[in-house]
């Protein structure tokens, strides 16, 4: 034998996923909803949506190289986080305070943790948080879908969102159920059309890119304890951020449990929080919040669900100790 | 039928996790072919797990077909024999694909393939009969383990056997030398379920095929049926998902019986003895004719390999002449293995010989042995999923890179059986199996400084 042979440890066979393939089925996935957004809320959206992703881009490219740092911008990670972070903004936001977000996410969340799957918190939640406390006004200033229809944005009809409205006990102005689904009331870029984002679900599950454990905790809970609390859980679950938030930022690989039982608690705590603060808290709105908190009770989550290795005996601390 | 609260499954026991593998079973439909002597063959005197064996021949000597060649006195060993007839032309040291320098016995074949005078089907009345015959077979568990066959037949003192299953999973993909066994020697299967049930005296047989070979189930399940040794049925085929690693001892027992064996334990912990079908059809024909263990069925296959197909060899028969009867290699190889390709080794040179326990030769084109880089971990805890021992691979990997032994311990990183499950779907092509074999070497050092 003239040419060596490559040596290595098995397995000598690989599954044909890569993060690349996954995050650009999350990219897919994201579609229908941008779709919406553009039929909503007009090119504005659409140009928000391009500003985001392309800030955050340029962000991890500039960061990595910087850090000398491989690049790593090819594994579409960075999209992604664009891609949501412009679906968690108002269509009316100044394109710098955009791109303050797209900063936020890539380069203090991410790459200062040690990029792709180190960070802690999710990078679009984080950075929304942080501009809806450094720019309130901007972030809340909503307009009526369809706007662009009757004249420019500076003279749109502004509104509340249906939280907001909920909150403040003006019920009467509520959407409709069917205008929550197909999201024509004031939110969030992304946020709104309830059946794009179903849609985004059911491909993310036919693609088995996530299990439906964490959003269907999350959005059972939420609706379970709206209707104990006494309110009405479909306008709960159709209305906010909640299945942006449950299907796309509660599922982010990096920031959520990776044992089956750590998934289960994970929703429901989500869920938990997100009433808690929609009910009880001075903010309409608690997704962000209540994803963000539970992200950083990850580790503990998932050392307390460790799943029970082949054939091991339950090991009880005190008998352990009386042994010795 | 009901006896002793057993009962046969009508189907698989539920088994956590597992990889979609591909199946590639090539050279399922081929008739296997006999490779005739080569001129020379190898035999190391190490093929098996336990102590190595002996010469018990000199260089000059002349041997034939089946005369034994070395043999140990330790408890865990199994003899080795002659493969082909010729003259001992000298003894020396190779390397195993484990990387252990051993003895081996270099024969010069004289093309004949005299048998040896002395063979004679064995005595065999009794079970302690049986496990000497079997010993003297050099019987070694044909599956890839190569455990001696001997020790493990014989039920450890104060352990009960109710139930042997015999592993036809075959769910590495590539290899189809047991499904070749089944189909071509099913008579042979049978007769070697028969004895063993017999001797043993357990209450059910389960033939575990996979049910990506639905001939086979239906050759072998046609047999058991009708067969007159058993009219109650004691023996049965049962049909596994062919989920990779479904013939994994631990996750095959789970399979078959619903039973769990415990951590560092043996099927016999819960009653149960694992045995492979090539493994069981050579107990039958051993017992007929008295011929050792002196040839295997490999399968040849993998893209650097002009025909693809099962070929019989002799033991010891490097690997070189063995890709030679198939055609020579199609290709410049860049990977040899030795075994399947989740579990199986990669060797250095294609000279080293085949081995009893050896099942495959897998000879791969450079395109395709060609590492993917591995990216950063994304925590999508695919590999946790996926770990039929359920394990955290990725948790492990991380207390790995800062050697945290104490956590490694905690994470049950020794319960992994390295099947490559965790490695093959991670998508960020990260050297899982490499971490875990790490990390239970800091395990193993750590106990052995106490």
């Amino acid at each position: 034998m003239e040419e060596k042979l490559f040596v290595s440890p098995s397995p000598h066979l690989r599954g044909s996923d890569t993060t690349q393939k996954i995050m650009l089925d999350v990219i897919i996935a994201l579609c229908p909803a941008a779709a919406a957004s553009v039929v909503l809320f007009g090119w504005r959206a659409l140009l928000l949506e391009v500003i985001c992703i392309a800030g955050c881009v340029l962000a991890e490219f500039i960061c990595r190289k910087v850090m000398k740092r491989s690049n790593t911008i090819g594994d579409l990670s960075a999209v992604v986080t664009g891609l949501l972070l412009a679906f968690n903004l108002p269509v009316t936001i100044n394109p710098a305070i955009a791109l303050i977000g797209c900063v936020v996410a890539i380069v203090v969340v991410k790459q200062m943790f040690g990029g792709i799957g180190q960070n802690f918190v999710n990078p679009a939640l984080t950075a929304r948080i942080v501009l809806m406390v450094s720019f309130p006004a901007a972030m809340t200033h909503w307009v009526m879908p369809f706007y662009y229809r009757t004249g420019s944005l500076s003279d749109a009809l502004t509104t509340a969102t249906p939280l907001a409205l909920t909150a403040a006990g003006s019920t009467e102005d509520l959407p409709t159920v069917v205008q929550l689904f197909f999201g024509a009331y004031g939110g969030c870029v992304g946020e709104t059309c309830s059946l794009a984002l179903l849609i985004g679900f059911v491909y993310l599950l036919i693609r088995r890119v996530i299990t439906p454990v964490i959003p269907l905790c999350y959005i059972g809970v939420v609706a379970l304890f709206t209707w104990i609390l006494g309110g009405d859980p479909l306008t709960a679950v159709l209305s906010g951020g909640l299945l942006l938030g449950a299907i796309f930022m509660a599922t982010d690989y990096t920031t959520s449990p990776v044992t089956a039982w750590g998934k289960v608690v994970f929703g429901i705590g989500c869920g938990l929080l997100t009433v808690l603060i929609r009910r009880f808290g001075s903010l309409p709105e608690g997704v962000s919040f209540s994803i963000l908190l539970m992200n950083i009770l990850v580790p503990h989550i998932e050392r307390l669900t460790r799943p029970r290795a082949f054939g091991s005996v339950r090991v009880r601390r005190k008998k352990a100790g009386a042994e010795k | 039928m009901e006896k002793n609260g057993l009962f046969f499954p009508r189907k698989p026991f539920r088994t956590h996790g597992g990889a979609p593998v591909p199946h590639y079973k090539n050279t399922a439909d081929l008739e296997s072919a006999v490779m005739p002597p080569p001129p020379q063959v190898i035999i190391p005197m190490q093929q098996h797990v336990g102590a190595p064996c002996v010469p018990c021949v000199k260089v000059g000597d002349t041997v034939t077909v089946g005369q034994k060649i070395a043999d140990s006195d330790r408890p865990v060993s199994a003899p080795i024999h002659a493969s082909v007839s010729g003259k001992v032309s000298k003894i020396t040291k190779v390397q195993l694909p484990g990387g252990q320098m051993v003895d081996a016995i270099v024969i010069d074949s004289d093309g004949e393939m005299r048998p040896c005078e002395t063979i004679a089907p064995p005595e065999c009345n009794s079970l302690e009969e049986l496990l000497a015959a079997v010993r003297e077979s050099g019987l070694v568990g044909l599956g890839g383990a190569g455990f001696p066959a001997a020790v493990k037949l014989r039920v450890p003192a104060g352990k009960k056997i109710d139930t042997i299953i015999v592993n036809c999973a075959e769910c590495e993909p590539f290899i189809t030398a047991d499904y070749r066994e089944a189909m071509e020697n099913s008579w042979d299967v049978l007769s070697g379920v028969y004895a063993l049930w017999e001797m043993l005296g357990v209450d059910r047989v389960l033939i575990a095929v996979e049910n990506n070979k639905p001939e086979a189930i239906r050759i072998l399940t046609d047999i058991a049926e009708s067969d007159t040794r058993d009219p109650e049925n004691h023996v049965r085929v049962l049909t596994l998902k062919s989920r990779y690693p479904q013939g994994a001892e631990k996750v095959l027992v789970q399979a078959c019986t619903g039973r769990r064996i415990p951590q560092g334990g043996l099927p016999a912990d819960v009653g149960c003895l694992v045995i492979n079908i090539t493994s069981v059809s050579f107990i039958s024909r051993y017992l007929k004719t008295g011929m050792p263990l002196v040839s295997k069925r490999i399968t040849v296959d993998g893209s650097a390999v002009t025909n693809a197909k099962n070929v019989i060899v002799p033991i010891g028969t490097p690997i070189k002449d063995v890709i030679a009867f198939c055609g020579g290699y199609s290709c410049t190889p860049g990977k040899l293995l030795m075994g399947g390709p989740m579990m199986g080794m990669s060797l250095v040179d294609d000279s080293l010989p085949v081995l009893k326990q050896n099942n495959a030769i897998l000879a791969f084109s450079r395109e395709d042995a060609e590492l993917p880089e591995p990216t950063e971990c994304i925590r999508c805890g695919r590999c946790v999923s996926a770990c039929p021992m359920q394990l955290m691979p990725t948790a492990i990997a991380r207390m790995v890179k800062t050697k945290n032994v104490e956590e490694l311990q905690a994470l049950n990183v020794m319960t992994c059986m390295e099947c490559g499950s965790c490695a093959y779907v991670c998508p960020a092509r990260l050297q899982l199996v490499q971490s875990m074999r790490l990390g239970k070497g800091m395990v193993r050092a750590a106990s052995a400084k106490k």
